[in-house]
């Protein structure tokens, strides 16, 4: 949907609440004994709730309804560690057991292909809602909403009506569609969804789980502290030191490391390779990084700092065409990298450079006549040196 | 011809005395585009001299377009102002808006594109590297250097693969070539580029280039299939991308089956629309075409 930050469910209550939308926050833990400690303060029958940005949570063992708090001990010991998703568990949400009488589905979100917002909602939730759309549509209610006009009150009561919510709820559930758009508006986010939106016992209204994804460009230009959200703990260690070194790059499964500029020709890049990788023993790229239009020696070191302490890449592949940014600036970059970084750059590199000022950059790297460079002239012919490289 | 730019364009530019601004304002004198002035309001009234060229600077983009007949704005705004400059060109009825700044929050876009409903401005961006119809005009950041004039029309998501591309078919030139950007909203799409290059007589085909991420290289290619005569060569980047991983780009992000390299390389192709496996590839595909037409 865009580069954003998404939230976990924890952090989505954090800005609900802070909106007014009605939801219990509960506890966050990261050890079993103050998951305990946690139901204890809380009383009753609680819920531990897996804390990682992925769906299926439930269905992976991730969340246990707990009646003690000894029972919260154990749950959470078992959740704690656990893998869902690929992604590691390192806290859980301790919350009190609020049964729900009844489950809808409820969301906010850019739509892309009416370069414009979309209202989801429907009163059969609680459930995987792309289901429903298959097999009850009409019962999955999509109202597109104008960028400018927003979510009137008028608008808001057409959604619950449009969706049939209980007629008992109507107000509550206007109030809450106006507070879900001020939360989408107000935080520039991509994606507002609870799902289940409850009615719980007493005819109330409740925010059970949130899902929110918060727009990057935003969080820079106006939202600084959206960056709070950020929870380093599940990233790739060298996908952290990157982003610390002010870096675009996502760590990958493979032996070939990248480096080139703009996002599609890198895209391209990690094609290429992989299909160079198929003629020399299935090697692939191991990495995806943009250094952008400022290609100097210290973000190419730092590049090549990143993808060196890689332990699986054993060739890299510089792959640049000089638009704006100069051929020979980029050589010169890939020179005082080699030198910053000194006996640390143990690994081959293929250089292919293309464009503005290519011959003054061709001509720095052969006067260079490194050992562990070699300059091929053509896309296709680099990566297949590449590929050959990591598969020696 | 070209599409949507030509030798007659007058460009202004808003930003033009920002960092961005100054340096891509010289770059477009230089490669013969006719800049005829630019905007701030802080600066209304002086004259900025950038590539050889005395600028006027006015206050807005109404006096701009008034006093110089201006008919393309590209700007260079940074990304907290880019809402306000596009609403400010887009009052003005300025007929061309390109809008190269990176990082407008997309709420700011949306509104935008939602305010061009019924206007008499067409935008591309933001995002992107902008336009150029080669040895005609330049309005973005596209190096005049790569590639001539000629007969190819050229459409694509990304700045450094339209770089590539061009370079690739640099013996054979362009029409226009415009990068339409890869945020999740933009002005101008795969769909308006191609309709524009089937209505124009010096097109005589066209190279799209998508990447992973939304629907729209399948829309297009539903669109190519009922509307597009001329031959469409096709390059989609990101096979190899990793489900739900963001690739810079901000469209560029894959969730769930659609969206991803294959199913746009497959509606492509389900629409007679020669998918090359690399840039080059694709280059070559071209090049058969070219060769069939001469």
């Amino acid at each position: 949907m865009g580069k954003t930050v998404d939230l976990m469910e924890y952090q989505a209550k954090e800005l609900f609440a802070k909106h007014g939308v009605k939801t219990t926050l509960g506890v966050v833990v990261e050890t079993a004994e103050a998951a305990k400690a946690a139901a204890e303060q809380l009383g009753g029958v609680t819920v531990v709730k897996a804390q990682v940005k992925a769906g299926g949570r439930g269905k992976a063992g991730g969340v246990k309804l707990a009646k003690t708090a000894d029972e919260a001990f154990e749950h959470a010991s078992n959740i704690l560690g656990m893998e869902i998703k690929g992604l590691t568990v390192n806290r859980v949400l301790v919350t009190p057991a609020t049964p729900p009488v009844e489950e809808y589905y409820f969301s906010f979100l850019l739509d892309r292909a009416n370069r414009s917002y979309l209202c989801i909602a429907s009163v059969e939730g609680g459930v995987e809602i792309e289901e429903v759309a298959k097999t009850n549509p009409d019962a999955v209610r999509q109202i597109p909403i104008n960028a400018l006009e927003g979510v009137t009150a008028e608008k808001a009561a057409f959604i619950v009506d449009d969706a049939k919510f209980p007629a008992e709820l109507r107000d509550q559930a206007i109030e809450m569609v106006q507070k879900l758009w001020e939360v989408f508006v107000e935080e520039d986010a991509t994606l507002v969804e609870v799902n289940p939106l409850a009615r719980l016992e007493g005819d109330v209204l409740e925010a059970l789980d949130g899902k929110v994804s918060l727009d990057e460009n935003a969080s820079e230009v106006r939202h600084h502290e959206h960056e709070a959200f950020e929870i380093r703990d599940e990233a790739d260690p060298l996908e952290a030191k990157a982003k610390d070194l002010g870096l675009n790059y996502v760590k990958l499964d493979g032996e070939i490391g990248i480096i080139g500029n703009g996002a599609g020709l890198v895209m391209s890049t990690l094609d290429v390779v992989a299909y160079a990788g198929e003629n020399h023993g299935g090697v692939k790229p191991a990495n995806f990084l943009d250094i952008g239009g400022g290609a100097n020696a210290q973000v190419m070191a730092n590049g090549l700092d990143v993808i060196l302490n890689d332990p699986q890449v054993k060739s890299v592949f510089v792959n640049v065409f000089g638009g704006i940014t100069a051929c020979d600036e980029v050589a010169n970059g890939i020179k005082g990298a080699l030198e910053i970084l000194g006996d640390a750059a143990a690994k081959p590199l293929v250089v292919r450079l293309d464009g503005n000022n290519v011959d003054k950059g061709r001509a720095i790297l052969e006067e260079l006549n490194h050992p562990l460079v070699t300059v091929v002239a053509t896309m296709d012919g680099a990566a297949d040196k590449a590929a050959e490289l990591a598969n020696a | 011809m070209a599409i949507y730019l030509t030798k007659d364009s007058k460009i202004i530019v808003q930003g033009m005395t920002g960092g961005m601004g100054a340096k891509h304002t010289t770059l477009m004198v230089e490669s013969g585009a006719n800049i005829v002035g630019g905007v701030n309001a802080r600066k209304a009234g002086t004259t900025v001299n950038l590539g050889g060229k005395d600028l006027p600077v006015f206050a807005d983009v109404a006096q701009a377009m008034k006093e110089t007949g201006a008919d393309v704005s590209v700007a260079f705004v940074p990304p907290a102002f880019t809402k306000d400059a596009c609403i400010e060109a887009i009052d003005a009825e300025i007929p061309l808006l390109v809008v190269i700044t990176e990082g407008v929050p997309v709420q700011d876009t949306a509104e935008v594109f939602a305010y061009l409903d019924g206007k008499n401005t067409r935008m591309i961006g933001p995002n992107c590297p902008g336009i150029i119809s080669p040895e005609q005009s330049l309005a973005g950041i596209t190096p005049h250097t790569i590639a001539g004039a000629g007969p190819i029309g050229l459409v694509s998501k990304s700045g450094t693969l339209t770089y590539q591309m061009m370079h690739e078919l640099r013996d054979f030139g362009f029409t226009t070539a415009i990068g339409i950007g890869g945020d999740p909203i933009i002005g101008t799409t795969h769909i308006d580029a191609l309709e524009a290059f089937e209505n124009d007589p010096d097109t005589k085909a066209i190279v799209m280039i998508g990447e992973i991420g939304g629907d729209a290289e399948e829309r297009a290619a539903a669109y190519i299939k009922e509307h597009v005569t001329k031959p469409v060569v096709g390059y989609v980047a990101g096979f190899t991308a990793p489900e739900g991983k963001t690739m810079g780009h901000a469209g560029a992000i894959v969730s769930g089956s659609s969206g991803t390299a294959q199913a746009k390389k497959e509606a492509l192709e389900a629409a007679g629309v020669k998918v090359g496996k690399t840039p080059s590839e694709t280059a070559d595909l071209m090049r058969e075409i070219m060769q069939g037409l001469a």
